[in-house]
């Protein structure tokens, strides 16, 4: 287990090279960040010592290594459009993001898994039918437009919820939540909703499927006949060997939920770090794009971990796989 | 009796309430500042929200007009040297008195490399302190229009900026951040309170303003919350989560218009959208003439004017909300002239005159535009698309974000053959205009955003006499001339002023300023 766990993490150190690369390569064709570091006022010449100063004059593959460089020595640069460390930046905006892809995952989870359970259990009957039809919406419809008529109608209309932000948020001193305090949930709703919606439905697809597949094997069959009641064979049974496939759907999508959160986070104006790249790219704020997208390739290196993790917990064949390959 | 008593208590409790009760101004704009550092960048959005918390020594009223601030007269007293007699018992929000080392200061600090602001003084030789309240300024040249940016070149505290490591803006490299960034240390009518780059900025009333005597506002608290995401924008005003937010996109107008609850403010702009062609090059980057540039010949110009129908453009494409220009400057900027009418929309003199420069055919051209920067601005530029086509000239359109068009179009690459841009003068005088737009480009920054390189040097010597010229009649002739000559040689194809629109509660009350900054201090909430 150890040694898998250190080979991931070499593993994961070249991916994060990569992705800074080829962000670095596609960062030329984002635009000149001089042009909007200084106002219209600004002379040529100071123009051209800030371009100067910033190193962007250099060939690409220089400007990489330093970068690489600074990074390793935990300097990530500072901000071109805000002019803070984007260290501290993302740190402070990580706990958003964070927060709002938890919930978006669990409310996913905790719906979709008992959605999918009773379209497999009872695929005849009309809610059934129903979950499907909704699923489908949830499938079809794009993020931004499920996120603006959630707004239309839930904070406009109705005047329910708070349309963007994160409400109040309580300064834990390492951590910046909103989940303590009633504004925070009510603002955390509809982005997490929004967020966890197409997750929702794959789980629940995923589950039905899995679970109309196991159902039909030899080994439940055998199990009714022996008498087993039918809470012990569909959930005791059925459900646990449904569970892997969506474990690893689970926790990638989990690492897209983050990576993606970047939508729903510019519709809700959610202070996150997706918010931040956005505004980034629009800006060619070059030092906090690399420094997210390095980041983001982290998450998923960690999640796929975590994830491999998970499988030997859930799959008694791979640990004794393991067991034999040891022996020998 | 007792229903006396009730009504008593009721009135207290009403009267109490509304002298205690907190008036908080909540709103959104599409952007944040960039920084809390007034030298950091020279933005509108930027310095229109700073000078809340930062003052100068003049200010702006809600219609423009110049009017003392933190200093209370000035003089010429010889043509290159400018008194100003300081206002007396001023304070910065941290305690500290505002004296003439403040000025002395605030000099240096937007004189240094790193500040965004150096054009600002950049006719000041230097600044000579006479007593703690009185501050020479010596100019290289007779500087008329010194003072008219001098309302967002404000004035920080020397001690505060020394003591908290803050004497030169914010470095672009390096790893740490400038103590300015973040903080504010103003004397304006509000100081800030808390600062959060894109979530919230929040600012409280300065009970010890020196103005107060005779403030407008109500305000107590104003918390700031950039909305990028334009229907989130919009739907934070209608459910009523904040009491203002623009801009207001052109579509969304009539629904908050329409609610009963808000209300749409729009008056036109000061910023000049026009397009540009490049007349310097002896052939064309994007065109299929090949030998000789078009744009050189005034004929073929002027067609692509009269190609334009103005009028379709601002009912289709704008719906009403932009202001024609016959000039490359708005109504609000110095030397604009009301009778100068546009060259009239006209395709028959359009291909007249195409034939007659030698294309009867018309050509092919790249036309550059942004798409995320103007109201509008590629739906503009697609509209002149099909209308230069109706004259045979075709434009062959290449709309990008602002990002890359700046990085094509603006000096020094200028790869491109038409483009699309907009400009307000700083000055709010004509002379930024003729110099900048209409200069022959040199070293110096003349005709640096000239970017077709129009060149006249009859042009070139009145900007050079309208910079130094005292006698305002003298001056104001100068500009009329040469406004004239620009015009007439079709320097530019000025389009229109796009128009602002702020979107307002109905219980809140603001001016609108044609330059598009928000001063808090106009604003009454009932």
């Amino acid at each position: 287990m150890i040694a898998l766990i250190i080979r991931r993490l070499i593993q994961s150190i070249v991916v994060m090279l990569t992705v800074a690369l080829i962000a670095f390569t596609l960062f030329r064709f984002v635009g000149d960040p001089v042009a909007q570091m200084v106002g219209q006022d600004t002379s040529l010449e100071d123009r051209a010592q800030l371009r100067e100063r910033l190193g962007l004059n250099d060939p690409v593959p220089l400007q990489f290594a330093r970068y690489v460089g600074n990074t390793v020595k935990g300097n990530f640069g500072i901000s071109y459009r805000i002019g803070r460390p984007v260290g501290a930046l993302l740190a402070e905006r990580l706990p958003a993001t964070l927060e709002l892809s938890f919930v978006a995952a669990l409310f996913a989870l905790l719906v979709g898994i008992p959605m999918g359970i009773y379209t497999a259990l009872h695929p005849e009957r009309w809610l059934s039918k129903a979950f499907l039809t909704i699923s489908l919406i949830g499938i079809s419809l794009p993020t931004f437009l499920i996120g603006i008529l959630l707004i239309l109608l839930f904070g406009v209309v109705l005047g329910w919820l708070p349309t963007f932000g994160r409400g109040a948020v309580v300064d834990l001193g390492f951590w910046t939540t909103g989940l303590l305090s009633v504004s925070g949930w009510k603002s955390i709703l509809m982005p997490a909703f929004t967020l966890g919606m197409f997750q929702l439905t794959l789980i629940m697809r995923l589950v039905r499927s899995e679970m109309l597949e196991v159902l039909r094997t030899d080994f439940i069959k055998f199990a009714r006949a022996r008498g087993l009641t039918p809470r012990a064979v569909h959930f005791g049974h059925a459900l646990k060997n449904t569970l892997v496939p969506v474990i690893t759907i689970t926790g990638l999508q989990l690492g897209g939920i983050i990576a993606f959160a970047i939508i729903t986070e510019t519709v809700f104006q959610w202070p996150g770090m997706g918010l931040l790249f956005l505004q980034a790219i629009q800006f060619a704020d070059i030092p906090v794009m690399s420094s997210y997208l390095v980041l983001i390739a982290l998450f998923f290196v960690i999640i796929n971990l975590i994830v491999d993790i998970l499988y030997h917990v859930v799959d008694p064949r791979l640990r004794i796989e393991r067991q034999v390959g040891a022996g020998q | 009796m007792r229903f006396k008593t009730l009504a008593v208590a009721l009135a207290v409790t009403l009267v109490l309430g509304v002298s205690a009760q907190a008036k908080e101004l909540r709103f959104a704009f599409q952007g944040d500042a960039n920084s809390m550092d007034p030298y950091n960048l020279n933005e509108t959005f930027t310095l229109g929200f700073l000078g809340n918390i930062y003052e100068a020594l003049t200010r702006r009223t809600a219609d423009l007009t110049i009017e003392p601030a933190l200093a209370t007269s000035w003089e010429v007293i010889e043509p290159t040297r400018w008194r100003f007699h300081l206002r007396r018992g001023v304070k910065f929000h941290d305690g500290r008195d505002f004296t003439a080392d403040d000025v002395l200061f605030s000099f240096e600090r937007v004189k240094s490399e790193t500040s965004d602001l150096k054009t600002r003084v950049k006719t000041v030789k230097e600044v000579i302190k006479i007593d703690d309240y009185t501050v020479d300024f010596i100019t290289t040249v007779p500087d008329p229009i010194l003072i008219a940016e001098w309302d967002t070149w404000y004035i920080m505290s020397k001690g505060w900026a020394e003591e908290n490591g803050a004497v030169t803006p914010q470095s672009a490299t390096g790893d740490d951040e400038n103590f300015a960034t973040r903080n504010a240390n103003g004397t304006g009518p509000f100081r800030l309170v808390s600062r959060e780059a894109d979530v919230r900025t929040v600012a409280e009333v300065n009970p010890d303003w020196w103005d107060n005597a005779n403030k407008e506002h109500n305000l107590t608290k104003i918390t700031f919350t950039p909305i990028g995401s334009d229907p989130t924008r919009v739907a934070a005003l209608l459910s009523g989560q904040v009491d203002m937010a623009y801009p207001v996109p052109v579509q969304d107008m009539k629904r908050v218009d329409s609610n009963a609850e808000t209300s749409v403010l729009v008056g036109p702009e000061l910023r000049t959208i026009f397009i540009g062609m490049d007349q310097f090059r002896d052939e064309l980057l994007y065109s299929d003439v090949k030998g000789k540039n078009p744009f050189k010949d005034v004929r073929v110009r002027k067609a692509l004017y009269q190609a334009i129908d103005i009028e379709a453009i601002k009912e289709k494409v704008m719906r009403g909300l932009s202001t024609p220009s016959a000039m490359m400057i708005g109504a609000g900027v110095h030397g604009f002239d009301p009778a100068i009418e546009r060259f009239p929309f006209d395709p028959e003199a359009s291909k007249a005159l195409l034939a007659e420069a030698g294309y009867p055919n018309g050509f092919r051209v790249g036309l550059d535009c942004p798409n995320d920067r103007y109201v509008n601005d590629e739906a503009i530029c697609q509209a002149v698309v099909s209308m230069m086509a109706k004259v045979g000239v075709t434009l062959d359109l290449n709309a990008q974000t602002k990002g890359l068009f700046f990085g094509k179009v603006l000096r020094p690459s200028l790869d491109y053959s038409m483009y699309l841009l907009g400009w307000t003068p700083g000055s709010f005088d004509s002379h930024n205009v003729i110099y900048g737009l209409h200069g022959c480009p040199d070293d110096s920054g003349k005709g640096q955003f000239n970017l077709g390189g129009y060149c006249n040097v009859e042009v070139d010597a009145l900007a050079d006499k309208i910079l130094s010229e005292t006698d305002v009649k003298v001056r104001d002739g100068m500009i009329t001339e040469a406004w004239a000559k620009t015009i007439a040689e079709v320097s530019y194809l000025p389009l229109h002023q796009q128009a602002l629109a702020w979107g307002v509660r109905s219980n809140v009350s603001v001016k609108q300023r044609a330059d598009n900054q928000f001063a808090w201090r106009h604003v009454v909430i009932q």
